[in-house]
């Protein structure tokens, strides 16, 4: 069967009995090695190795915009026709390729392979190369593999990929802990270590850490707690490894920041008078900076592209904190376990989609001409030249967005573009 | 397999989509994976392109493969063929897709589609993007032409003289390198000299439009790139000569004026008239340039050191215009493209410089270090390398980036482009009053190092000091003493590398292992010899 010949089917399945419009068509969504972008600069220890084409190459530098000056910590091994006729041995060329960097590069730590289209096609098998290369580097190096490949991964799904690599080398502990899983920048990780301490939580995690090298130990007494809706195969892996998960909403906004820190809070027993007296005045800040934001979005019509998988979890916060009218709500890929506290509060008479089929989605966009378009940077330009006002998604991947002080910032992300226009007269 | 950090170019396919997306109503349905749809993201931001480039992407995943991937791209191919109704569609693979074999184009030519279908074939495991663009091109117009190719052997009758002669203007593309004003530039020289333009292509044409480009006399090759591979075989198969002068820089635009008047029996006066190569003065050029190279303040432009590094039609125009135009010293020179590598090797021993062919921005970037440059001409990756030696520079040629698309009148070409070359490769410089200035104030507190020229970013002291160290070889060469090294910072920090670099090459060939007061000097005197 046909990916463009899929009739776009409602279903009503799982606990949320909300029907999702499933799409199969052309997509417009980065494939998993982009997660590489934000990753290389998380794990300071690691590198990124892709091994792929120059198609690959030229993805992560347009995302990554070459704004980095210095000598990345990622690249691309990239195949060529010697590899491809066999007249080099792939595998020895990688384990070349490998040494050399090394070399290069004394403080890494941690090198990922990571897969592609084109070494998932010839079946070159990294993890196998990275065996190989255990054997030959450890303790020196660790060497892991993943695939970012756009046939298997779409973006974020990268970094779930990346994260899930981690789990068979966590080693076993009883100890109770809290593991806060998904890649945030620091400064948001350091507020959310401050808030966990002052709560009486001492025990913190968080997954990855700052550097690669440090993975934390896992077991029955671990809380999971998730902090990106992305990760959903590493949170099962490590609930396979015995650990429990705690299920919220994501820490967006006022709302869905309290909701989250309080996950952790009762799972550690903490009184609510003391999650009050700790998140009181930080949830306060957030409440009036997102009532800053609010005149400028209340009422106003959104419609989101499919893109991070982020998309539900922004919906709720625009919707029920700052009064924005969902049209649809599109999705590369519903994770259901992960975003089932999210799905609860949206609103039924919303579209809730699923996969892509470009065209036919940007009929939807024009025929219901929202008030704000949430798209990646390749639609942005042409919807606007179209009347429409647009927030880029890539920049909610790449800015600080969770937690209380971030929850303004947040907010005006997405009130710029109507403040933009109020103010052009041109 | 090659490591690489940053690539000059794409892969094929995006030349072949800034070819779809540089003309009106052509589509192109590409056999690719969900990611790489990034490619969009190039035309509409760097651009700032109003509409998507027309590209259907069969977006195959997975668990579409050994089975319906084929079917795909038929499906893709019909709504494509449905919504947009291009003129002519090109089908082809991206790199994942060349590798399951499903031969794209020949299932969309089976489709029988009222239109022509054009079957491409980019191997990515060994070609690049200009070569993708190039080969597109040609095969398209190749395509739409087939049935207009006269016999071989058969002359091409002369032009009636009661029409004016007519060219076509080929090469320029979106991604391109000020390609939009550059062709504006070359029309009102045609147009000085009585030539029509036939057709430019590929930048805003139709499908229609290439099919009439055998009514011109002959092609302009204007960036040999992406449009020489097509203006050969006009030339082959229908009699087209074409030009090979690329009208960048006073002289060249020159030539190229006397090139285009010769190719079409003109008179080149009405342009070549007033220009008076050699003589001072206002009024010996319709380009500002040479009066502006010749006037006093630039005096202190002369012998500069640049480091030239682009695409091989720019960096070998640049090269030109460096070395007899600003009065500069090349000091390195090369391109990214092996294709073109002869005529970048030819150009380079015309300045005494060995050509750097590469495409490793590594390799390049230590080339530039080494060279220790005053300026550095080069793509946006130059941009980052010169950014972190603190060494200035000018974008000259793609890649290139939003900042190199501006909103003004920009072109690089002809003799409004000599002017735009001038101020854009003289303004990273410090100016020659503010240099001459700093020098006899340098004791003043507010003329140090941490005070750079006025019109500079502050930023740049910094850098400029990095640069300084990156430049030392601190290894192997030989020792500053304390007062060496003191001397040396009272020396204007814009010219401290150069002085450090030279003593250091002096001591080094005297066999001194250190560097005093002394050897500062006799170094300064040897040097001014
Ligand atoms: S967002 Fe704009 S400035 Fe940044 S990389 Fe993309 S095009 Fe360049
Ligand atoms: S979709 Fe596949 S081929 Fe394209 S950039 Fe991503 S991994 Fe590489």
């Amino acid at each position: 069967m046909s990916n463009l010949h899929d009739i776009p089917v409602a279903t009503r399945s799982g606990c949320d009995e909300r029907p999702v419009l499933r799409e199969r068509g052309q997509r417009e969504v980065f494939c998993g090695l982009t997660g590489i972008v934000w990753l290389h600069r998380k794990l300071q220890d690691a590198f990124f190795l892709v091994v792929g084409s120059r198609t690959c190459a030229h993805l992560i530098q347009s995302a990554a915009g070459v704004m980095i000056f210095a000598e990345p910590r990622f690249g691309t091994a990239i195949l060529t026709d010697r590899d491809l006729a066999g007249m080099a041995d792939a595998n020895d060329e990688l384990d070349r390729l490998c040494v050399t960097l090394l070399e290069r590069r004394p403080e890494i730590r941690t090198l990922f392979l990571v897969g592609s289209c084109p070494s998932e096609v010839i079946k070159l098998d990294l993890a196998r190369a990275a065996e190989r290369l255990n054997a030959r580097l450890l303790p020196q190096v660790r060497v892991l593999s993943y695939s970012g490949s756009g046939i298997e991964t779409t973006f974020t799904q990268g970094e779930d990929a990346a994260l899930r690599t981690f789990v068979p080398l966590m080693p076993h502990t009883d100890a109770r802990q809290l593991m806060v899983v998904g890649c945030l920048p620091d400064i948001v990780e350091d507020q959310f270590r401050r808030q966990f301490e002052q709560l009486g939580i001492a025990d913190v995690v968080f997954l990855p850490g700052r550097r690669a090298a440090d993975v934390p130990a896992i077991g029955p007494n671990t809380d999971l707690l998730p902090a990106q809706p992305f990760n959903g195969d590493t949170v099962r892996a490590l609930v396979a490894r015995g650990a429990r998960l705690l299920r919220a909403p994501y820490p967006f906004g006022a709302e869905g920041t309290t909701a989250w820190l309080q996950a952790a809070a009762r799972a550690w027993g903490v009184s609510p008078a003391a999650f009050d007296a700790v998140t009181g005045p930080a949830r306060a800040r957030a409440e009036t900076a997102l009532a800053r934001q609010r005149p400028l979005l209340a009422g106003r019509s959104l419609f989101m592209l499919p893109d991070s998988q982020l998309e539900p979890s922004l919906a709720r916060f625009l919707h029920r904190e700052l009064g924005m009218r969902l049209i649809e709500v599109g999705t590369p890929f519903l994770d259901r376990q992960m975003v089932s506290e999210e799905l609860a509060l949206l609103p039924d008479d919303i579209v809730l989609s699923e996969g892509q089929h470009l065209d036919r989605q940007l009929d939807r966009v024009r025929a219901a001409r929202p008030d704000l378009t949430v798209c990646g940077l390749g639609l942005a330009n042409p919807l606007e030249a179209e009347g429409l006002a647009t927030k880029w998604s890539i920049e909610l991947v790449f800015s600080p967005i969770h937690g209380y002080d971030q929850a303004g910032d947040l907010a005006e992300l997405f009130a710029r573009p109507f403040a933009r226009r109020a103010r052009l007269a041109v | 397999m090659q490591l690489t950090l940053w690539t000059y170019e794409g892969p094929p396919h995006i030349g072949a989509m800034r070819i779809a997306t540089s003309m009106r109503d052509l589509h192109y349905v590409l056999h690719a994976p969900q990611g790489d749809t990034y490619a969009d993201l190039l035309f509409t931001m760097i651009e700032r392109q109003d509409r998507r480039p027309p590209v259907t992407y069969t977006t195959f995943q997975a668990r579409d493969l050994g089975g319906s991937t084929a079917e795909l791209v038929k499906a893709a191919v019909a709504e494509a063929f449905e919504r947009f109704r291009p003129a002519a569609l090109l089908v082809g693979d991206s790199c994942t897709a060349e590798l399951i074999q499903d031969q794209s184009g020949a299932l969309a030519a089976g489709m029988q589609l009222p239109i022509p279908v054009v079957a491409l074939e980019l191997p990515a495991y060994s070609k690049k993007e200009n070569w993708g663009a190039a080969e597109t091109f040609y095969h398209l117009v190749r395509a739409l032409l087939a049935d207009q190719v006269p016999a071989p052997g058969s002359k091409r009758p002369p032009r009636d003289p009661a029409r004016r002669p007519r060219a076509n203007l080929l090469g320029p593309t979106v991604l391109g390198f000020r390609c939009r004003d550059d062709v504006t530039e070359i029309r009102r020289l045609l147009d000085a000299l009585g030539i029509d333009v036939n057709v430019v292509a590929p930048l805003g044409a139709s499908v229609d439009d290439l099919r009439r480009l055998p009514d011109a006399d002959f092609n302009i090759d204007l960036y040999p790139e992406v449009s020489r591979t097509l203006t050969g075989w006009l030339n082959r198969s229908f009699g087209m000569p074409a030009t090979r002068t690329i009208p960048m820089g006073v002289g060249a635009t020159r030539d190229f004026i006397a090139e285009v008047a010769a190719l079409a029996g003109v008179d080149p006066s009405p342009l070549l008239g007033g220009e008076t190569p050699g003589a001072a003065g206002r009024s010996s050029s319709a380009s500002r340039q040479p009066w502006y190279a010749r006037s006093v303040d630039s005096t202190y432009l002369t012998g500069k050191r640049v480091f030239i590094f682009a695409d091989a039609t720019h960096a070998i125009a640049a090269a030109r215009i460096a070395a007899e135009e600003m009065g500069f010293t090349v000091v390195g020179l090369g391109c990214y493209a092996r294709d073109f590598a002869r005529d970048v090797r030819e150009a380079a021993a015309r300045y005494g410089v060995e050509a750097l062919i590469s495409d490793d921005y590594l390799e390049v970037e230590k080339a530039i270090a080494a060279a220790a440059p005053e300026l550095v001409l080069g793509t946006q990756m130059e941009r980052h390398i010169a950014k972190r030696l603190g060494i200035a520079c000018a974008v000259i040629s793609s890649p290139i980036h939003v900042q190199d698309v501006p909103a003004r009148y920009s072109p690089v070409y002809g003799f409004e482009g000599a002017n735009v070359l001038f101020d854009s490769w003289v303004h990273p410089l410090v100016m020659g009053l503010e240099e001459h200035l700093l020098q006899m104030f340098r004791d003043d507190f507010e003329f140090n190092d941490a005070a750079p020229a006025s019109h500079l970013p502050a930023v740049a002291a910094q850098t400029m000091a990095v640069a300084e160290l990156g430049m030392s070889d601190a290894d192997d060469g030989p020792a500053w003493t304390a007062d060496g090294e003191r001397e040396l910072k009272k020396i204007p920090f814009f010219v401290r590398g150069k002085a450090r670099r030279n003593t250091e090459s002096y001591a080094r060939s005297r066999g001194l292992s250190t560097i005093t007061v002394e050897t500062l000097y006799d170094a300064k005197a040897h040097f001014a010899r």
